[in-house]
């Protein structure tokens, strides 16, 4: 049994691994927490789900969701974050809170309020693995999910957008003064993390399904887990992920169903307190 | 965060005294009994929006979880009440000291915690509690809630209960303006500019912050308990991470450190999807946008924008 | 001095004239159309108003007008009660239909108890009902009566050992609440007891610890939306060969096509309005069912769904009082529905009572079972 748990665990954790990385862009180019994020990898699974549907053979559907989530996160940027960049943190929090009703608004618009699948990438038969079962869609999630952060890895130390959000994440100013335009990597940004969060909601959305509110709670797990693993890391990201959806499974497992996700929190809290900047997180200094 | 430390509270005695006017003025335009539900729905909200920004505006701390504050307040007198046959006059009081129990026990150790963390911390504590709520539905009646006793036989209706919540609300912006302007409260601002600073100065951090939370969570748990046997039923929603995050954008888009404006933005967030039910399935996308819009074009909020205007204009017609 | 004196009268005849008119009837429902469960209030609403359409177009009831206001309660119990309060106060409606689930009906009793206004819910728990309030009525079957049903059929298997999994909703606790209760009376032992949450996308965890548990003869998911979705096509993955029961809150095409090949064999309790297609012409449901479907599908392009029929009962519950008692005078309704016998609906056979303000037995619910993607009438 402990094999199942164990599969389990990694199904949702790779699921809570891709939708933290999201975050961790984000915040590592302008310090905001987007609460908008869950709403990204609601519109991954919807528009892939609708263009599917539609008649578009699967591969262009999933490039084309992905797509119109990053000009949606791109927009956001521009019309909304962008013209508040000076605020506090918090205002701009407020402002992806606002980002993430309306976007789940225009989702009943657009779309509707059923849920919807997709078809797995290949196919549904359950691979053994030594006594337990695992869906063959959840190793393509965790496959892309450690190529997303092998090539953001490659992304931020070998390109020169990706230094140069690295560069404004440390110091907006001195990066301005260097000839870095904080808008456009700004605009990057929310762009990436739009697509990473479209391309897990296209992942998971086999396994999951797919509805327009579906990024609450999905947005909330991811959240959770990129500060456990540390704000600020991506391989943060994917162990906090991972080790959210284990002590999930481990917990319905051998404690109680009822209560799993009181036990995951009663962790992450307690691990915060030993450790404030997550697993994996830098200690940052303070400016007195 | 160095903006709101730099607000000063105004010692005068006018603005409470408008608020008072205005809540006694306000029942000559109020036609119906469901637009005085409205009114107490405005007035509970910003009980709870007012200690709220005693953290989150004064002290710079912030909370993702005042909601299970709330909800513990309230299911606390109703479990005692419905479940044990005490009187309100006892169960409310009750559970408000066994919420400032609990609020000092948590509130130290995740008071160590900074920024995210402290987020992070604050919204489990929510969950927590609004998961163990709805999931003991033999103490608690489960999801669908459970019935609360009135607060006493003889009150009832939305028009007494509007008095007992305007009295509430107008004793709870006296005791947070007290406190803003006592040396604690001093003290609480010096530690939101800067920690190390006021650390510098003699202020032990960890205590002030600890009983500005405590505080706060009482604040919210006497709406919540007022609510529960105002509404005679209480549900596990009132305690979700929903709630949560809506209280504290009252906060926010109210205006923080700023006492009115946290009255100001419970009033505009409780009765704007109200308005806005008219536009049917267009209510969540205007919703949305209003908040989006509000915040880039006020980011302090609504009340310190407006009170900047109204010194702007003031110095142009000098 | 003349002239004026016309133009008072006429002024006076003309608003006489439009007095006379007569006033409509409004019907007040709060449904949740948007929210966790939109896939209940969006049918609803658009049953709701598809029918008080086509009674206008027959001419209305007792000559008058049927209005009809509704709000959008989102699921949310302080809202339904806000909407309610509204409907009461400032709308002065006749009557309320609505309340789409449990929580939101709950909120909006002692509305209806203080006001004395006939109010039939649209939702499941029994508390709804039990204890009998005056002005409270409901369509559509009890969370006990699903339980009921689906241990009644697994004892005609030889099942006497079960395990429950139910998801963290209203309607998933309180029908495993009423499982729990009622188990032991037919003959059935609950051996496991698993939950997921809201929201939750692997089920795995839950179903291998209760395939492990020994005597386990056949499983029961209490949930509605995508839970009992997951939990079906897990239960396949996991290869686990015990019978799997839904309830009726996936007692729709939806859940069907999102499980896919993983629903075959699984059973349900469910109205006849599922099986409108296959159900022999002497079924007393029959006619109602077919005109409802053929109604509901022809003008929306979309399966009917049991929670519409609920709608509909309700809708036509209502009216059927009013025709009787001859008036909308709140009183004299809430008489008539009480007064309800042999009112054949989507749900069933209703025969209410002054202490049953339900009127369904078991015999309303027909138990199903998925075959190659279709509902099929298990004998």
């Amino acid at each position: 049994m402990i094999e199942q748990y164990l599969l389990s665990g990694v199904t949702t954790g790779a699921i809570y691994a891709l939708v933290a990385l999201g975050f961790t862009i984000i915040y590592n180019a302008s310090h905001v927490i987007n609460f908008a994020q869950g709403e990204f990898v609601m519109i991954g699974g919807m528009a892939s789900a609708a263009f599917f549907e539609a008649g578009i053979p699967l591969p262009a559907a999933v490039a084309l969701s992905i797509a119109t989530a990053t000009l949606v996160g791109v927009l956001l940027e521009k019309l909304a974050v962008g013209p508040a960049r000076e605020a506090s943190v918090v205002t701009l929090i407020i402002i992806t809170i606002g980002a993430s009703i309306l976007l789940r608004g225009l989702a009943t618009l657009v779309w509707d309020k059923k849920i919807h699948r997709v078809p797995a990438f290949s196919g549904e038969t359950p691979i053994a693995l030594g006594g337990a079962t695992l869906l063959p869609q959840v190793l393509w999630v965790l496959g892309v999910s450690a190529v997303a952060v092998a090539l953001l890895a490659w992304f931020f130390r070998r390109t020169l957008t990706g230094k140069a959000i690295l560069a404004v994440s440390h110091n907006r100013l001195a990066a301005r003064l260097m000839g870095i335009s904080v808008r456009r990597v700004l605009a990057v940004s929310f762009g990436l993390s739009a697509a990473l969060g479209a391309l897990a909601g296209v992942l998971i959305a086999p396994i999951a399904f797919t509805s327009w509110d579906v990024g609450v709670m999905l947005g909330l797990k991811g959240f959770a887990a990129a500060i456990l693993g540390g704000l600020g890391s991506s391989a943060g990201a994917v162990l906090g992920g991972l080790a959210l959806g284990l002590i999930e499974a481990l917990g319905a497992g051998y404690l109680s169903s009822a209560y799993k996700d009181v036990f995951a929190f009663l962790i992450i809290v307690a691990a915060l307190v030993f450790l404030p900047n997550g697993l994996l997180g830098r200690r940052a200094a303070e400016r007195v | 965060m160095a903006s709101s430390a730099g607000a000063r509270p105004s010692a005068s005695r006018t603005p409470l005294l408008a608020l008072a006017i205005l809540i006694a003025a306000l029942p000559l335009a109020l036609p119906n009994n469901y637009t005085y539900e409205i009114a107490i729905l405005v007035g509970l909200n910003a009980i709870v929006c007012v200690g709220l920004n005693l953290l989150i505006g004064y002290a710079g701390q912030i909370s993702l979880g005042h909601a299970g504050f709330f909800g513990l307040g309230a299911y606390g007198s109703a479990i005692l009440a419905a479940r044990g046959g005490w009187p309100a006059s006892i169960s409310i009081p009750v559970s408000l000291i066994g919420v400032a129990l609990l609020a000092w026990a948590i509130g130290r150790p995740i008071l160590r915690l900074k920024g995210h963390a402290l987020a992070m911390a604050t919204l489990g504590f929510g969950i927590i509690v609004s998961i163990v709520l709805a999931t003991e539905d033999r103490y608690t009646g489960g999801p669908d809630g459970m019935a609360v006793p009135p607060l006493a036989s003889f009150i009832s209706g939305e028009k007494t209960w509007y008095w007992i919540v305007a009295a509430a609300l107008i004793a709870a912006v006296w005791l947070a303006r007290n406190l803003i302007e006592s040396p604690r409260g001093r003290a609480l601002r010096a530690l939101h500019g800067s920690e190390v600073a006021a650390g510098a100065l003699g202020i032990d951090a960890a205590a002030h912050k600890l009983s500005a939370f405590v505080i706060s969570a009482l604040f919210a748990a006497a709406a919540g308990a007022l609510s529960a046997h105002y509404a005679g039923f209480i549900t596990p929603g009132k305690a979700s991470f929903l709630h949560s995050i809506e209280l504290v954008t009252m906060v926010v888009f109210g205006g923080m450190a700023s006492t009115f404006g946290a009255v100001v933005g419970a009033a505009v967030l409780t009765t704007l999807p109200q308005l806005l039910t008219v536009f049917k399935e267009y209510e969540m996308v205007l919703l949305g946008a209003v908040m989006m819009l509000t915040m880039i074009f006020m980011p302090r909020g609504l009340v310190p924008t407006l009170e900047r205007a109204f010194a702007a204009a003031r110095q142009i017609s000098r | 001095m003349f002239p004026r004196i016309v133009l008072a009268a006429l002024a006076l005849a003309l608003s006489a004239a439009l007095q006379a008119q007569p006033q409509p009837i409004r019907v007040g429902a709060f449904l949740s159309v948007t929210g966790p469960a939109a896939f209940l209030g969006d049918p609803e609403q658009k049953t709701l108003e598809l029918y008080v359409e086509k009674l206008n177009a027959a001419g209305g009831v007792l000559g008058r007008r049927l209005e009809l206001v509704v709000y959008d309660s989102a699921g949310d119990a302080e809202k339904a009660r806000g909407y309610v309060k509204r409907l009461i106060e400032q709308d002065k409606v006749d009557l309320l239909v609505g309340g789409s689930t449990t929580g939101e009906t709950m909120a909006a009793v002692p509305l209806a108890e203080a006001a004395g206004i006939p109010f039939v819910s649209l939702a499941g728990a029994v508390v709804i009902i039990e204890p009998v309030k005056k002005w409270v009525f409901k369509t559509p079957h009890t969370d006990r009566m699903a339980c009921e049903k689906i241990f009644v059929d697994m004892r005609a298997r030889g099942v006497a050992q079960a395990a429950l999994i139910s998801g963290a909703g209203g309607f998933d606790r309180s029908m495993r609440a009423e499982c729990l209760k009622v188990a032991g009376k037919h003959g059935v032992q609950i051996v496991a007891d698993e939950t997921y949450g809201a929201g939750d996308t692997d089920m795995t965890a839950q179903l291998a610890k209760i395939k492990g548990t020994a005597g386990v003869q056949a499983v029961l998911n209490a949930g509605f939306g995508q839970g009992p979705a997951i939990v079906t096509k897990n239960y396949r993955q996991l290869g686990i060969s015990a019978p799997l029961y839904q309830s009726h809150g996936v007692a729709s095409k939806q859940y069907v096509s999102l499980a896919g090949d993983a629903a075959e064999g699984v059973r349900l309790p469910a109205a006849a309005l599922l099986v409108a297609d296959t159900l022999p012409d002497a079924d007393p449901q029959k006619k109602v069912v077919s005109a409802y479907k053929r109604d509901y599908e022809g003008r929306f392009k979309q399966d009917v769904s049991t929670f519409g029929g609920h709608a509909y009962d309700g809708l036509m519950l209502a009216v059927e009082a009013i025709r009787r008692a001859g008036s909308t005078e709140k009183a004299k309704v809430r008489d008539a529905l009480e007064a309800t016998r042999g009112y054949v609906g989507t749900g069933g056979v209703v025969n209410m009572s002054a202490h049953d303000h339900m009127g369904l037995d078991l015999s309303a619910f027909r138990m199903l079972e998925v075959r190659k993607g279709d509902w099929t009438l298990v004998k």
